[in-house]
């Protein structure tokens, strides 16, 4: 389980987070929802170790993140997948050597490796990419290769950066369907996201970002059916928090 | 505009950074399965790969060495002593001071840029997530490299300076081997070599560690990798100056 506990993290003078409160539970898929620049990354890259808060706590399996030592961190990173909204794929090295940079770390010999790799390539359907450069794929294919290199680790919790941004819709939809099958396979999930389509797809709660703090959190039947303003309008996608966009063509009087 | 000087907020910044990132640095050389399967490769890219630029300032070096030396002595000092001036400065000074600065565009701007990309696209951070020491993986086997392969770079460098040296001044001076040997010999010693050797290896080091901590520090986009490439640049010119005066005053 993970649990964040009124976490704050400040850059400069702008306060990012503000007190973020969060259990993120086991075998599930939580969905954490926001506007741009409300600190979404920065909450996963909190439970990474990658970001240090300046207050509050983040416990990853009861243990808080930022009192291990650098091996404790280490062997918490082995059980962790992130997946970079970029992908983040090292350009000088094929998708397989990608893929197999982290099993190398975990100490696993050839063969192993070798085998997790096909394995990891076949459940994002790119069998076939193994030996080309990330330069060479698309930018959903570069997204899936991500989310290989996170299951060929058999994570026990992937963190989801943005899966969908920028993704035409059948390849958002296949990434979608990524997400409910690595959750199926029994690997925690959390995911940051403001496609609602995507939220709605795959998440079992979903969590909304606002202003630094968790503002509603419910499962995905409890946030369609919300009454807060902020999290309808953010989840309808309208300008402002009290009319209704007006349909096309409408004159407003 | 920005600017590539520091400012003096940024400079005690600077300064506490290098400070954490060589303590970082040092633990991270006791992570040999990380780094010690890079190393040869980086040694190639960094020493091997940097020759030709080297050897090409050396030649020119080397001649104008000879045509300055005569200019200076015609008439007051035998001729002789060219061969003596050649091979004290490309071995003592030129050499390695010359193959150092043009180490610190290519490889200070090399290891720089690419960290730097590596940083703003999260290539860093994703390393991290996988369990890797970034120091340990990126930084140490470039550091090591360019500390044992820029003495390596810098005596065929020297050998070919002298060697232009000599090749001008039996050709454009009234002067034969025998002569410029035995200048070269008269004032000779071992230390000329070593002591370059060993200024170089500090170069090398210090071009590297710049090109490292500007690549880890870089922030925003491509814009954010210019001013890191620049002052890796900048910063790795000024260490070898400094250490160039440093090495002087302790090993002279």
């Amino acid at each position: 389980m993970i649990r964040l506990l009124g976490v704050e993290k400040a850059f400069g003078a702008k306060p990012v987070l503000r007190g973020v409160t969060l259990d993120i539970r086991d075998g599930e898929n939580t969905v954490i929802i926001g506007g741009s620049g409300t600190g979404k990354s920065v909450t996963l890259k909190c439970i990474v170790g990658l970001i240090e808060p300046d207050a509050g706590t983040v416990e990853v399996d009861g243990r808080d993140v930022q009192g291990l030592t650098r091996e404790e961190l280490t062997a918490l990173r082995g059980r962790i997948g992130y997946v970079f909204q970029f992908a983040a794929l090292f350009d000088s090295m094929t998708v397989a050597e990608n893929l197999r940079l982290g099993l190398v770390k975990q100490g696993l010999d050839a063969a192993t490796i070798a085998e997790r790799v096909a394995e990891s390539l076949a459940i994002v359907d790119l069998p076939d990419c193994a030996a080309k450069y990330p330069a060479e794929l698309s930018g959903g294919m570069r997204k899936r290769v991500g989310i290989a290199r996170a299951i060929a680790l058999r994570p026990r919790y992937i963190l989801y950066d943005e899966p969908t941004s920028g993704l035409d819709p059948v390849t958002s939809a296949v990434m979608d369907e990524l997400m409910v099958r690595t959750r199926d396979l029994g690997v925690t999930g959390v995911v940051v996201t403001h496609d609602m389509r995507s939220a709605f797809t795959v998440g079992d709660r979903i969590a909304m970002l606002y202003e630094g703090t968790i503002r509603q959190v419910g499962t995905v039947e409890e946030i369609r059916a919300t009454t807060d303003p902020v999290v309808r309008q953010f989840i309808e996608g309208r300008p402002t928090a009290a009319a209704p966009v007006p349909a096309a063509g409408r004159v407003a009087s | 505009m920005r600017l590539v000087a520091l400012r003096p907020s940024d400079r005690a910044g600077f300064v506490e950074h290098v400070g954490r990132w060589s303590t970082e640095a040092a633990r991270a050389l006791t992570d040999v399965p990380t780094w010690g399967p890079l190393l040869a490769a980086q040694m190639r890219r960094l020493g091997v790969d940097s020759v030709p630029i080297a050897l090409f300032i050396a030649v020119f070096t080397g001649i104008v060495l000879s045509l300055l030396s005569s200019y200076i002595f015609t008439g007051a000092v035998p001729l002789y002593f060219v061969g003596a001036l050649v091979g004290k400065t490309v071995m003592m000074e030129l050499g390695p001071v010359l193959t150092g600065m043009a180490l610190a565009g290519r490889v200070g701007a090399n290891i720089s840029a690419e960290l730097g990309t590596m940083r703003v696209t999260e290539q860093v951070d994703a390393l991290e997530t996988l369990a890797y020491d970034p120091i340990a993986y990126l930084a140490v086997p470039r550091v090591l490299a360019a500390t044992l392969m820029f003495p390596v770079v810098t005596a065929f460098a020297m050998a070919v300076g002298v060697t232009a040296g000599w090749i001008t001044s039996i050709n454009l001076l009234d002067l034969t081997t025998q002569e410029f040997v035995k200048g070269l010999r008269q004032f000779y010693q071992f230390k000329d070599i070593w002591f370059g050797l060993v200024k170089s290896a500090s170069f090398g080091a210090a071009v590297a560690f710049m090109g490292c901590l500007q690549g880890f520090r870089t922030q925003g986009g491509a814009e954010g990798v210019g001013i890191a490439t620049t002052r890796a640049v900048v910063l790795g010119c000024e260490a070898i100056l400094v250490l160039d005066a440093f090495w002087a005053l302790v090993l002279l």
